[in-house]
């Protein structure tokens, strides 16, 4: 699903002392299945930014395209479910939804909301469940009696037993373990590519050079730059003043430049970095 | 919820901003008993002055204060259409039933709308321009007397400004929530009442969860940094009482005896 954003402006709380701005004029197009990173630094928009992907806000000026979908300041809050089916939304701590009295009914609670019946969002529950993987028998436990990592694996399969075809991701790893977010973000990447469109936001260099092929910078709620991974990263100093980190295998690569290691390849992950530093010894 | 603006603070730094929050406090109440001192048109005249310079002098908008009450008018305006028909009154314009209309009606139901707005817009002043930390210090100095009748007044203040503290948070957890809901499909308010109300299941459990893991949470944290209970702790933010103050009482006064000259002195 192609989303494009059209002079889109977003301010918060409208017309009162309180007026704060959120989004200016933002000018976007995210092609259909891609795996786009947002980053930025903390209040540059990019939370607002998503919530107005699935019209949980809506924009104060220009209009947003989801798909078929138009959001305009006007849009009513009627008839928006079948969009909301389609973009899944992963909130940061997605943890603290959780309400049903077994996982399996909190699981089932999303499709059951966009019209699935209750078999086929029994199916969806046990698939969703064994994507994030949790075994079976967690079905019939109460989210409340399991830890934090496994209660943010149900919540996660509450938003993708949905189907969703596009799925955003508001820094889905935070407060994970090393073994948990490396088995999150695998996750994510194979939904990837199996078809769906990921907008994943987050503050890990890593997690965008690994998985992302598209990147947004945001600052000060505009757009500061759009492009792949290796154009984001290839001026250093422009991200330092950005208030951005490089991701290590860079930050590494530029150190051994600065050593005298001639080559003009830039590797991003660690693989290519070590291709890179063979080849070139 | 968005625009109703009563307890909300405002920051700002105007002269009702770095009032005494003590005062300000008191003064608000008292200004409410004399409210009622009020029986014709120029004694409402008179506190209606009085309210418009405290908003004037508080910096804020005073179109901010009309759009505030807003959503309020319902209410006032359904009062004061009872106290307008149900009032009985000598020169009887209008009759029907139960329900009759007279000059003495209609002028008595635009005392109680002006005796509202007076009312509402002095306290919403007191909010706007108090942080919440600040109306907390208030009320336990305000309270400390009844220590006398050994009422546990330092732990009603902590608990008081443990909740405040957590007002701004617990919105926002709500709202945080409500999107996440609404993002799995949820429709809050629209449909029959029933599934209205049962909508809201999945807001208040997960609020009603985070609070607890909030509590204990801070509880654990609370005894970490050595806190035992509430007596024998020192103060940090100490209240002064400055000149400003003195003068915020001088008004108040001026207002209560020209209030007393209008009500006895002019009719009578």
């Amino acid at each position: 699903m192609e989303i494009s954003f059209k002079q889109v402006g977003f301010i918060y709380q409208q017309n009162t002392p309180m007026e704060n701005i959120g989004l200016e004029d933002i000018n976007l197009t995210i092609n259909d299945h891609s795996f786009t990173a947002l980053i930025g630094h903390t209040g540059s928009g990019k939370s607002t930014f998503v919530q107005h992907i699935n019209a949980l806000l809506k924009p104060t000026s220009g209009e947003i395209k989801v798909g078929e979908k138009t959001i305009t300041p006007e849009t009513n809050n009627k008839d928006l479910k079948p969009l909301r089916q389609q973009v899944g939304m992963v909130f940061q701590f997605p943890e603290s939804q959780l309400f049903e009295e077994t996982v399996e009914r909190d699981i089932m609670f999303g499709p059951m909301n966009f019209g699935m019946s209750e078999e086929e969002a029994k199916q969806m529950a046990k698939k969703a469940l064994h994507q994030v993987g949790l075994p079976e028998e967690y079905l019939e436990k109460s989210p409340f009696d399991l830890s934090g990592g496994q209660m943010r694996r149900v919540a996660i399969a509450g938003v993708l037993a949905s189907n969703p075809k596009t799925l955003i991701l508001d820094e889905p790893t935070a407060g994970l373990d090393p073994e948990g977010r490396l088995e999150m973000m695998t996750l994510f990447n194979n939904l990837y590519h199996e078809g769906k469109s990921i907008i994943l936001v987050t503050h890990n260099m890593e997690d965008v050079v690994n998985y992302a092929d598209d990147v947004v910078v945001f600052n000060h709620g505009k757009v500061a730059k759009h492009g792949t991974p290796s154009e984001i990263f290839a001026d250093e100093q422009w991200i330092k003043d950005n208030n951005l980190e490089l991701p290590r295998s860079v930050e590494f690569m530029n150190q051994l430049k600065a050593k005298g290691l001639k080559t003009t390849d830039n590797p991003l992950v660690i693989k290519e970095l070590i291709e890179t530093i063979t080849n070139n010894i | 919820m968005d625009k109703l603006i009563v307890g909300r603070y405002i920051p700002g730094n105007s002269i009702i901003h770095n009032l005494d929050p003590r005062g300000k406090f008191l003064g608000t109440f008292y200004f409410i008993g004399i409210i009622f001192l009020a029986n014709s048109w120029y004694t409402y005249l008179l506190l209606f002055a009085f309210v418009l310079m405290s908003l004037k002098l508080s910096g804020i908008n005073l179109s901010y204060f009309i759009r505030g009450v807003r959503p309020l008018i319902w209410l006032i305006l359904f009062t004061v259409m009872l106290q307008i028909l149900f009032t009985p009154g000598e020169q009887v314009l209008w009759s029907w039933w139960i329900f009759s209309l007279s000059w003495q009606s209609l002028i008595n139901g635009a005392y109680i709308f002006m005796r509202f707005m007076l009312i509402i817009f002095f306290s919403t002043l007191l909010t706007l321009t108090t942080t919440p930390v600040e109306l907390s210090d208030a009320i336990e100095s305000v309270m400390k007397p009844l220590k006398w009748i050994k009422f546990p007044v330092t732990q009603v203040a902590l608990m008081l400004s443990i909740a405040l503290r957590f007002v701004p948070q617990l919105m926002d957890q709500t709202t945080k929530i409500m999107n996440a809901q609404r993002a799995r499909g949820v429709d809050f308010g629209s449909g029959s009442i029933m599934k209205r109300i049962k909508s809201f299941i999945p807001l208040l459990i997960p609020l009603f969860v985070s609070s607890f893991s909030i509590a204990y949470d801070l509880a654990v944290a609370m005894e970490s940094r050595g806190y035992q209970g509430g007596e024998n702790r020192t103060k940090y933010r100490q209240l002064a009482w400055q000149r400003i103050d003195n003068l915020m009482i001088v008004a108040f006064v001026i207002v209560t005896i020209l209030l007393i000259i209008l009500r006895f002195g002019v009719n009578r």
